[in-house]
């Protein structure tokens, strides 16, 4: 069974700051980041769908001690955001100061843009990944 | 399915740089397994070798089919067990289903892992391996940031202010040292106090790093035999009467359950099923303290505490020797140490001292313990327990 909405597919959408996720025909969960079966119900009819970006922030870590290569980027925050559509995705937060940063981050509305994480010789080519500043 | 019994173990010291390759630290500890099993290695019908990171810290794969040769089990079916953290627990399981199962009478299982050689940039990124490549590392994600995201959700969900469980991860820290000083094998053997915990510094708000375990070198092996053979072999058979596994998805789609860890959930109640007993029938645990945060949500996975109340435990030292339910008395990843691949076999190796009543003269023993929890995480979820008893 071929893979509705690949990872390269995703991240190439994502570069155009379209965020794209899976509406199941089923259950009509929103599943994303895209899988093969639905995250509610394990369902294989998926429809490629555009979400709107914009969710507000469940909850935070600033980044102090950064992975190999990134070390010239930290302090940096990384946010988990509660999509409007439902699902929950994992992105960068700019337009801050990390250091300053706190508890009254959670609950506070944000949208998406993107930025490139261009790869290292473990990661398969680039990856777009979500940058989200405030909406409120 | 046959009963299946603990015959032997051994365990290196934990410790950073160790002058010792990855084949050489397991075959160490695989030996002394071996030998207080009363067993040559040409005894041994498989093995089952936790490993995760040696291709990156030594350019080793295959360590295990090395490691057979190495130690004289000529041409046994030898298998590599790549679960994080938790690889080694899994190595043990599968060893116990596999003499459960009648394949097999004695099966070795352990774990090697030397994070140290990796220094702390590289060993940042390939910790970060165990969580979602495609759609979290991407954002930078480290494996400190996995349990640093979950404190903060953790505060939020149960309405702590942040302060308040800042101090109490504080104090698993703390309790981790305090009996880490008397493990022969641990990798830091110094009291901490809450103040040095919370002015070290920060690694992954809110997680600084006192409250973080280091990266370490190291290995444990355990011998697994049926149960007619371990009662050969040893007057102290422990038995493997419980045991569970489960897998987990990427962090946010774990969503609805965080800061919960479903799949540990899921694990421990096949394992408390198994062997048909509960949280209350636990005399002793050894719980995946990769975090101080980790600590808190498991003890409330593993049934010890109410959900968002699981730092109280620390607080009112129901988690010492002599309380209601002993954690982590050999000082934790924090403290003894956490050599990734083998966590799960020092784990193992330490409930097994544990139930034989071996570790007075280290003052650490739990009098009359009779029936122990280990309980890992790999990753980002996944979770494996075993619950041992002693006869």
């Amino acid at each position: 069974m071929e893979y509705k909405l690949t990872f390269r597919e995703y991240s190439e959408s994502l570069k155009r700051d379209k965020l794209l996720g899976l509406k199941c025909s089923n259950c009509q969960t929103i599943t994303c980041p895209p899988k093969m079966t639905c995250q509610e119900c394990g369902g294989t009819d998926l429809e490629v769908t555009e979400l709107s970006g914009k969710g507000k922030i469940v909850t935070y870590t600033v980044i102090y001690v950064a992975p190999e290569g990134r070390e010239n980027e930290s302090p940096y925050a990384v946010v988990l955001v509660e999509l409007e559509e439902g699902p929950w995705i994992t992105g960068n937060l700019i337009d801050i100061d990390p250091a300053r940063v706190g508890m009254e981050l959670i609950g506070r509305q944000v949208k998406l843009g993107h930025k490139v994480f261009s790869g290292d010789k473990y990661s398969d080519g680039d990856a777009a990944r979500p940058l989200f500043s405030f909406a409120d | 399915m046959r009963r299946v019994a603990i015959a032997g173990v051994g365990h290196t010291d934990i410790m950073f740089d160790s002058p010792k390759t990855e084949v050489e630290m397991f075959a160490e500890a695989a030996m002394d397994a071996i030998n207080e099993s009363n067993l040559k290695p040409n005894d041994i019908q498989a093995i089952n070798c936790g490993n995760a990171l040696g291709d990156f810290s030594e350019g080793q794969g295959m360590v295990q089919s090395y490691i057979a040769d190495d130690i004289g089990c000529f041409n046994v079916p030898a298998t590599r067990f790549e679960s994080a953290c938790a690889s080694a627990t899994l190595g043990i399981r599968d060893a116990a289903m596999w003499v459960a199962s009648g394949q097999y009478d004695i099966v070795l299982a352990g774990g090697t892992e030397k994070a140290t050689a990796m220094g702390t940039p590289l060993a940042t990124r390939t910790f970060a391996m165990g969580e979602d490549s495609r759609y979290d590392s991407p954002s930078g994600m480290t494996f400190p940031g996995f349990f640093a995201m979950l404190a903060h959700l953790y505060c939020s969900r149960y309405n702590i202010p942040l302060e308040k469980l800042k101090e109490q991860m504080a104090m698993v820290s703390v309790q981790s040292h305090h009996y880490g000083v008397n493990n022969p094998h641990a990798q830091f053997k110094k009291e901490r106090t809450v103040e040095q915990v919370l002015s070290s510094f920060m690694i992954a708000s809110p997680l600084q790093l006192f409250d973080c375990c280091p990266f370490s070198d190291g290995a444990a092996a355990v011998v697994v035999a049926s149960e007619d053979v371990a009662k050969k072999l040893t007057d102290k058979p422990v038995y493997i009467v419980g045991t569970g596994q489960a897998s987990a998805g990427k962090m946010s789609a774990q969503y609805k359950y965080l800061p919960r860890i479903r799949a540990r959930e899921v694990s421990v109640k096949q394992a408390y099923d198994m062997a048909g007993l509960g949280p209350e029938d636990i005399d002793i645990c050894e719980l995946h303290d990769c975090f101080s945060i980790a600590s808190i949500i498991a003890v409330e996975s593993l049934g010890f505490a109410d959900f968002g109340h699981g730092g109280e435990l620390w607080e009112k030292g129901e988690t010492k020797i002599g309380s209601k339910i002993p954690v982590n008395i050999s000082g934790g990843l924090k403290s003894k140490g956490h050599p990734i691949g083998a966590t799960g076999a020092s784990q193992t190796y330490e409930i097994v001292k544990q139930l034989r009543g071996e570790l007075v003269d280290q003052g650490r023993q739990v009098e009359g313990a009779r029936v122990g929890l280990v309980d890992t995480l790999g990753g980002d979820g996944l979770s494996c327990n075993l619950i041992l008893k002693a006869d």
